[in-house]
């Protein structure tokens, strides 16, 4: 510890225990002990407490106060765990100080008991303590564990997590030393406190009340998890019998807790060698209801080493709601669905018929669980794409109304889905998911006729019609191209004549989430079928583009920016046409550079001006035509819009335009890119002074250098990053230029230094190149990048500021007292 | 307790309830859908309907090519149009003493009833109910007189002939009632008889029942209505909506506790969600008008409309529109859009506290100063100078078949840039268009029913939890078109009653209380006596009397004295006979004391056998039985009168006598 804190620390322990002083709020509190542990842990605690005595005075006038503040007394208990933690420290402590703070003439049965917050800081100041062989004595000379016990049902439930998580800690230390290894599962080699603390969970496991049970299992479920030493195997030995009389019970009690215990014992090395444990789960799979057992399935799916005929039984658990559904929606016997063991079997069916909320639970878990299955490396082989994809589509038609089913299930699935959202949500991410694989043409073509259906259906909510946009842009983007060309397959072309006036009116909507899902849509699609013929032409056939552009004037902000990002992804393949509306037919249309750049001065949102920055930079990359038509204006009118913006992410992004700008004509930095854009043909490499002559002429300089002064840390970081880069090019081309007290140099300095202080209103005038280089030259932008790559409060973090400051609060606080200020 | 329906139709309701002594119509629905046979009466000279084939009979018959006209393989009745009555035959009309009316769209038939019935009652309804009703009546009276048709055809109704006829008019119903459109003096005669009523009003009926109006939520003024009595609620439900539309909301919690729950006027699209439809209305008008052409949305001039402008209001500058026309045509367009702003008492919270600040409720006042929309009477006159293409026209009738909305589809049917948008639920769109086929426009159906769903009605009958619903029979199964969509039907335990056209149903509930006061002098004299904790006894001898559906009980005149002069005895000098009567018992026997008794009083060789509804002594001795059960006790000896009432006296010594 540092002179300066050690000097610092006694004032502050006197204020901890003034009950006058007013307490420091719980982060000072939180960070001081952060601040104890990293000192604890970086030198010998004994020699702290014996340097600093006022600490453990601290910790005595905390206990003997009368009336102690429960923050003040859940941090001490929690610093003297952080102290005793180490061995030589604890014996220091142990003779007086620990038990009366842990011990049961301590807090325990006091008043200050009541609040949950010394109860925490009991069990984690012996969270913290129990790190050694003479901790263990310690716990079960005073009695703690029984403590412990108890706190598993506490009201709070931090503290019954933390009791829980405690027990397994003092669990595994038991454990360790001469017991590791592989005791008898008879429990008769194991230390007294594994024994005390196995018995309870034996015995809470074998209680009638379901929370006890749960705890128990929960404890074990930490067990497993965290500690894979030999001697967990005993364990399991010895209470999988307990744990198996549980499937017995009808209901099973905490369902819950026993499919998480399970499958932590499964991840364990204990899984990998214990053959009883796959029966107890493919017996725990038949017992569980279909929606508890529709968990405990995905996690057998996860796991990498079991028995393949559990995994098809975990599969068919998965399965069996979809298959259910397909029975239901069936006119006819059609062609075959799901493998064995997953055919809706009638448990399933009870609970679709149950109550509608049981129904719609069971469908939308079993619709999470296979799209997460699915993306997995070790999902199920084979896949039953066509099936799932069928069963998707049936709950898809069942939730929009449009089936008809011929059987009573069919019928009642009908009644309780019809408009339900949450079901549409989870079956539209579930088809999006499917489009990753393939499937029969006639399916394909449902799948796409039912998207249809949604995309056109008045009644679609707005997150369900974006769910249907992005699941139909996933269709499109995996249909095959046609075999003979490049361009799109002929169903594809065939749906997109259907889309697109679909998407047209869309576009229309007074929603403005449709809009905006119908304008994201089009960017993407566009992004990836720019260039396709059949798109091309479908797309310019439509009126689409038109609307888009009509879009830029919306009312809602997201709407415009969504409206520019669309635009500017359009007039990058040259599809964007200038609205024609009924609107101002007499107005000569603008280009839609002009168009943009008039959003970014005006727009009051800051939404469509982080888009219009984006499209810029985009074009700039592409070397759109509109851009590179005259690139020195272009870039210029976009820095000079950007600069003056509110909005710090509209200047990062006008930074990063320049960045681009000053690659294009400098070329990249380093190596680092070298599939990079080309520069333009018609810009043949220039030299370096007509490179300073043109960022000067657009401004560029002015721009970087007043965003390197930017209140906003990000923009000035961006602005170093790019000046450093610039220096970095011009320095070994330096050339003639030297630095000088040129008159230039002097006001450009002046200059700067105004803007340092804040000053930002003046300009910096007309640049010359030489003098630019010179300033480059003589500021420190790596000390600058530095700095600035420091968080904001590196200041404030040292141990020494967040002492200063909890004192100075109570400084200030009885200043106020005298002064009434 | 009974009800007559008179109508068939759900949403146009038309229902005689006898409750007590009261004789209560509810609703007076017209159902206009049997102008869909009729040709359009076409504002000005139509070369192609006039020229019309007339149609003949298959073996070439042609007696009816007058009065049929064959259109696109329809066929249709060249006449004036003529709209289906409520049964009139059903019970006598001119017994019925008021009739309840709950939304404007439900009072349309109203002069065919008070005008030629007999009718000498009462008819209750709101003010907006009656002001807009009347611009309805006005409006529909003017459509049909400005075109007159000396025709009227009638040789097709003739049942035989009507047989041969191609559907949908073979199959029409009781075209022998169908009737021509009233004049406005019958309206203004039937509008007369109107008493106006505010929502929570109670309305006492010839002190039988009290009926009271609650806000349905559905449209200006629109309203449910309880007819109570003390021990008996029955609520009507008809047309009520939970959507937040420009009307007060739904006033449900006076709905509970109900003994039967007649319900009607839910929606007529179920499937159809009010929000999605207006949403499919505005991308539809934008993507017509965007392409230069018209949108002519066939409406009634009140109810939807406000709310359809108010939503273009907030969406026509976001869809770059403002500078589109929006024409409002009808003869009570202006009458109209000013009697929706000032019913503020009438309108949701939103738009009352609008009229506070003070601002117009409505928008569509703003879209009127600003010229954006502008109302006209009839196309011509004014219009025909301001017209502008393209634009948008709000037109009725809604049916096709009168009023200028004939004229814009003849004018704009043959381009395919133009739309007909249908929002109004009550024609089939398919059969609105057919006398105009071929059609090159483009259709759009957007029905915007904001009435109740099943999903709603579910809910509102879990929250009200009436004994019995009541309902028409088309609620009480899925739609016929969509016939495994159990959620579209009503769906209630006990299951609901449906009634159709012309039944009668006897409500499922007995009347078992009557409310009787007690004249203050007679209660003083009752001296109650306490028989059970809480619960005291009292005889009362009165008189009962009678009036206007009340019930009192008067203190029972004094014996008359004896005076000299005439005997004359008038009939109202009655006087009941009073006799003295015997005191009422209470109590019951403990079975074991009274054998004690029975021992204590001689009485030996007694044996006790339970029963099933109480026990028997006997006596066997004296040949006796002494029967007690829970009601009753019977003494049973052989004639000797002595012992019976020993035993008697004994028996009586246990009970209370008052």
């Amino acid at each position: 510890m540092d002179p300066e804190c050690s000097r610092l620390l006694p004032a502050l322990c006197a204020v901890l225990v003034d009950p006058r002083q007013p307490v420091a709020d719980d982060t000072c509190l939180e960070k001081l002990l952060d601040w104890f542990k990293t000192v604890t842990e970086a030198g010998p605690s004994l020699l702290l407490l014996q340097e600093n005595p006022c600490l453990v005075e601290l910790l005595f006038r905390v206990l003997k106060a009368h009336d102690p503040r429960p923050r003040v007394l859940s941090f001490s208990l929690r610093l003297a765990g952080l102290f005793a933690a180490q061995e030589d420290c604890f014996q220091y402590l142990q003779g007086e100080l620990l038990p009366m703070l842990f011990g049961e003439s301590g807090p325990l049965g006091g008043a200050a008991w009541t609040a949950p917050t010394v109860r925490s800081g009991w069990l984690q100041g012996l969270r913290s303590l129990a790190q050694h062989p003479g901790a263990l004595r310690f716990l079960a000379d005073c009695g703690a564990v029984d403590t412990i016990f108890s706190l598993q049902g506490d009201s709070s439930l931090f503290v019954a997590s933390a009791a829980g998580q405690l027990l397994v800690h003092i669990l595994a230390l038991a454990m360790r030393g001469p017991a590791e290894g592989h005791p008898s599962p008879q429990g008769c080699d194991w230390p007294a406190c594994a024994q005390k603390i196995v018995c309870h969970v034996e015995d809470s496991l074998r209680s009638t009340a379901t929370l006890q049970v749960t705890q128990a299992l929960n404890v074990l479920t930490t067990t497993f998890g965290h500690c894979h030493s030999p001697w967990t195997q005993g364990l399991w030995v010895r209470l999988s019998p307990l744990v198996a009389c549980l499937l017995e019970k009808d209901p099973i009690p905490a369902s819950h807790s026993l499919v998480d215990l399970l499958l932590s014992v499964a991840r364990s090395p204990v899984g990998s060698s214990d053959c009883g444990l796959w029966e107890t789960l493919a017996q725990t799979l038949s017992h569980l209801s279909p929606t508890q057992a529709g968990p405990l399935a995905l996690g057998i799916l996860k796991l990498q080493d079991c028995p393949q005929a559990l995994k098809t039984q975990a599969f068919g658990v998965l399965l069996q709601p979809l298959a259910c559904v397909l029975k239901a929606a069936a006119q006819a016997p059609g062609p075959p669905g799901f493998p064995e063991g997953a055919t809706g079997d009638s448990i399933t069916v009870d609970t679709f018929l149950s109550s509608k909320s049981a129904c719609v639970g069971l469908l939308c878990q079993a619709l999470a669980h296979l799209e997460l299955l699915q993306l997995l490396p070790q999902r199920p082989s084979p896949w039953p794409q066509a099936p799932l994809l069928r069963a998707a589509v049936a709950i898809l038609r069942f939730c929009h109304g449009s089936a008809a089913p011929t059987s009573d299930v069919g019928g009642h699935l009908c009644a309780v889905l019809a408009g339900c959202v949450r079901v549409q949500r989870a079956a539209l991410d579930f088809l999006g998911t499917l489009s990753q694989g393939t499937g029969p043409q006639e399916l394909v073509t449902q799948v796409f006729a039912v998207l249809l259906e949604y995309l056109t259906s008045p009644d679609s909510s707005p997150m369900v019609l974006k769910k249907a946009f992005q699941a139909t842009l996933r269709w499109l983007l995996g249909s095959p191209k046609a075999p003979s060309c490049c361009d799109l397959d002929p169903h594809t072309q065939l749906f997109l004549g259907e889309l697109l006036p679909v998407l047209r009116k869309r576009l229309c909507s007074p929603c403005w989430e449709a809009r905006d899902s119908g304008l994201e849509f089009l960017t993407q699609v566009t992004r990836h079928w720019g260039g396709q013929a059949a798109f091309r032409h479908a797309l310019l056939a439509s009126e689409v583009p038109e609307l888009t552009g009509q879009l830029l004037r919306d009312p809602e902000s997201y709407v415009r920016a969504s409206a520019v990002t669309a635009t500017g992804q359009l007039s990058s393949w040259g599809l964007y046409a200038t609205p024609t509306g009924p609107e101002h037919p007499e107005v000569q249309q603008e280009s839609l550079f002009t168009e943009l750049l008039h959003i970014l001065s005006t727009d009051s949102e800051g939404f469509p001006r982080r888009a219009v920055m984006h499209v810029f930079t985009q074009w700039l990359k592409d070397g759109h035509a509109d851009v590179a038509e005259d690139l020195e204006q272009f870039v210029a009118r976009v820095l000079q819009a950007a600069s003056q913006d509110l909005d710090w992410e509209v200047r990062a992004q006008g930074l990063e335009l320049a960045l681009v700008f000053l690659e294009q004509l400098l070329g990249q930095p380093g190596s680092r890119c070298p599939y990079a854009v080309a520069l333009p043909e018609a810009a043949p490499p220039a030299t370096l002074a007509q490179v300073l002559q043109a960022l000067c002429r657009v401004q560029l300089f002015e721009f970087a250098l007043r965003a390197l002064f930017d209140c906003d840390r990000p923009v000035a970081q961006k602005s170093c990053d790019l000046l450093l880069f610039l220096k970095a090019k011009a320095t070994p081309c330096g050339g003639p230029q030297e630095a000088g007290a040129s008159p230039d140099v002097v006001s450009v300095e002046a200059a700067l230094q105004r803007w340092q202080a804040g000053e930002q209103g003046q300009p910096l005038g007309e640049l010359e190149p030489e003098a630019v280089m010179a300033v480059l030259r003589s500021m420190d932008l790596e000390g600058l990048r530095g700095m600035l790559a420091k968080s904001s409060d590196h200041m404030e973090k040292s141990p020494q500021s967040l002492l200063q400051d909890m004192l100075a609060t109570v400084g200030v606080l009885g200043e106020n007292e005298a002064d009434c200020y | 307790m009974k009800l007559y329906c008179l109508s068939g139709h759900p949403t146009l309701p038309c229902n005689v309830l006898k409750f007590k002594s009261t004789t209560i119509m509810l609703d007076c629905g017209l159902d206009m859908t049997s102008t869909l046979n009729f040709l359009p009466l076409p504002l000005v000279q139509n070369p192609r309907l006039s020229n019309l084939p007339g149609w003949s009979l298959k073996d070439g018959n042609a007696f009816l090519d007058k009065e049929l006209k064959e259109c696109s393989g329809h066929v249709f009745v060249d006449s004036v149009p003529e709209f289906c009555l409520p049964e009139t035959e059903l019970i006598d009309l001119s017994t019925v003493d008021v009739i309840l009316i709950s939304n404007y769209h439900c009072m349309m038939a109203l002069p065919y009833i008070t005008e030629h019935t007999g009718f000498t009652g009462t008819v209750y309804a709101t003010e907006p109910t009656v002001q807009i009703g009347r611009l309805l009546m006005e409006e529909l009276v003017n459509f049909i007189e400005r075109v007159p048709k000396a025709q009227s055809a009638s040789l097709w109704k003739n049942k035989d002939t009507q047989r041969l006829l191609p559907s949908p008019l073979k199959d029409a119903v009781e075209v022998s009632t169908w009737r021509r459109c009233y004049t406005m003096q019958e309206v203004n005669s039937a509008l007369s008889k109107i008493q106006l009523v505010g929502y929570s009003q109670k309305i006492e009926l010839f002190g039988a029942v009290q009926v009271t109006p609650l806000s349905s939520g559905y449209a200006l003024g629109s309203s449910n209505w309880i007819i109570q009595s003390h021990y008996e609620k029955v609520s009507y439900v008809s047309g009520s909506s939970l959507l937040t539309t420009h009307p007060q909301p739904m006033d449900q919690a006076s709905l509970k506790n109900s003994d039967v729950l007649i319900l009607t006027g839910l929606t007529q699209i179920p499937t159809a969600n009010p929000d999605g439809m207006v949403g499919e209305f505005c991308s539809n008008l934008a993507l017509t008008v965007r392409n230069g052409g018209n949108v002519l949305v066939p409406c009634y001039p009140s109810g939807v409309i406000y709310d359809l402008l108010e939503c273009l209001y907030q969406y026509i500058d976001s869809a770059g529109l403002s500078s589109i026309p929006f024409y409002f045509i009808s003869p009570v367009a202006n009458s109209s859009l000013e009697f929706s702003q000032i019913f503020a008492e009438w309108l949701c919270h939103n738009k009352q506290t609008k009229v506070y600040l003070p601002e117009p409720p409505f928008p569509h006042a703003e879209l009127i100063q600003t010229n954006k929309l502008k109302h006209y009477p009839s196309i011509h006159g004014d219009f025909s100078n301001d017209f502008r293409q393209p634009c948008v026209v709000f037109t009725g009738h809604p049916s096709l078949r009168f009023g200028d909305v004939v004229h814009f589809m003849e004018l704009w049917g043959k381009s395919s840039l133009n739309t007909v948008i249908f929002t109004e639920p009550d024609f089939s769109y398919l059969e609105a268009l057919a006398p105009y086929q071929p059609l090159a426009m483009k259709c759009i159906y957007c029905p915007i029913d904001t009435r109740l769903n099943f999903i709603q009605v579910s809910k509102l009958l879990k929250e009200v939890q009436p004994l019995h619903v009541v309902c028409p029979e088309q609620y009480t199964q899925p739609p016929p078109a969509q016939s495994h969509r159990v959620d579209l039907m009503i769906d209630c335990q006990p299951p609901a009653m449906s009634y159709r056209r012309a039944e009668v149903l006897a409500l499922p509930f007995r009347r078992r209380y009557e409310k009787i006061e007690i004249m203050p002098e007679l209660a003083d004299s009752l001296v109650p006596m306490e028989i059970k904790p809480g619960i005291s006894l009292a005889t009362v001898s009165a008189v009962l009397h009678t009036k206007d559906n009340k019930h009192v009980l008067q203190p029972p005149p004094r014996p008359a004295q004896p005076t000299g002069g005439k005997k004359r005895k008038r009939p109202s000098d009655d006087i009941p006979d009073c006799k003295v009567l015997k005191p009422l018992l209470s109590g019951s026997i403990p079975v074991e004391q009274f054998v004690q008794t029975l021992e204590k009083h001689g009485f030996s060789d007694i044996k006790v056998e339970d029963t099933a509804k109480g026990h028997i002594v006997l006596l066997q001795e004296a040949e006796t039985l002494i029967q007690i059960e829970e009601d009753s006790t019977h003494i049973i000896c052989d004639n000797d009168e002595v012992l019976r009432v020993r035993l008697r006296d004994l028996v009586l010594k246990f009970l209370q006598k008052f």
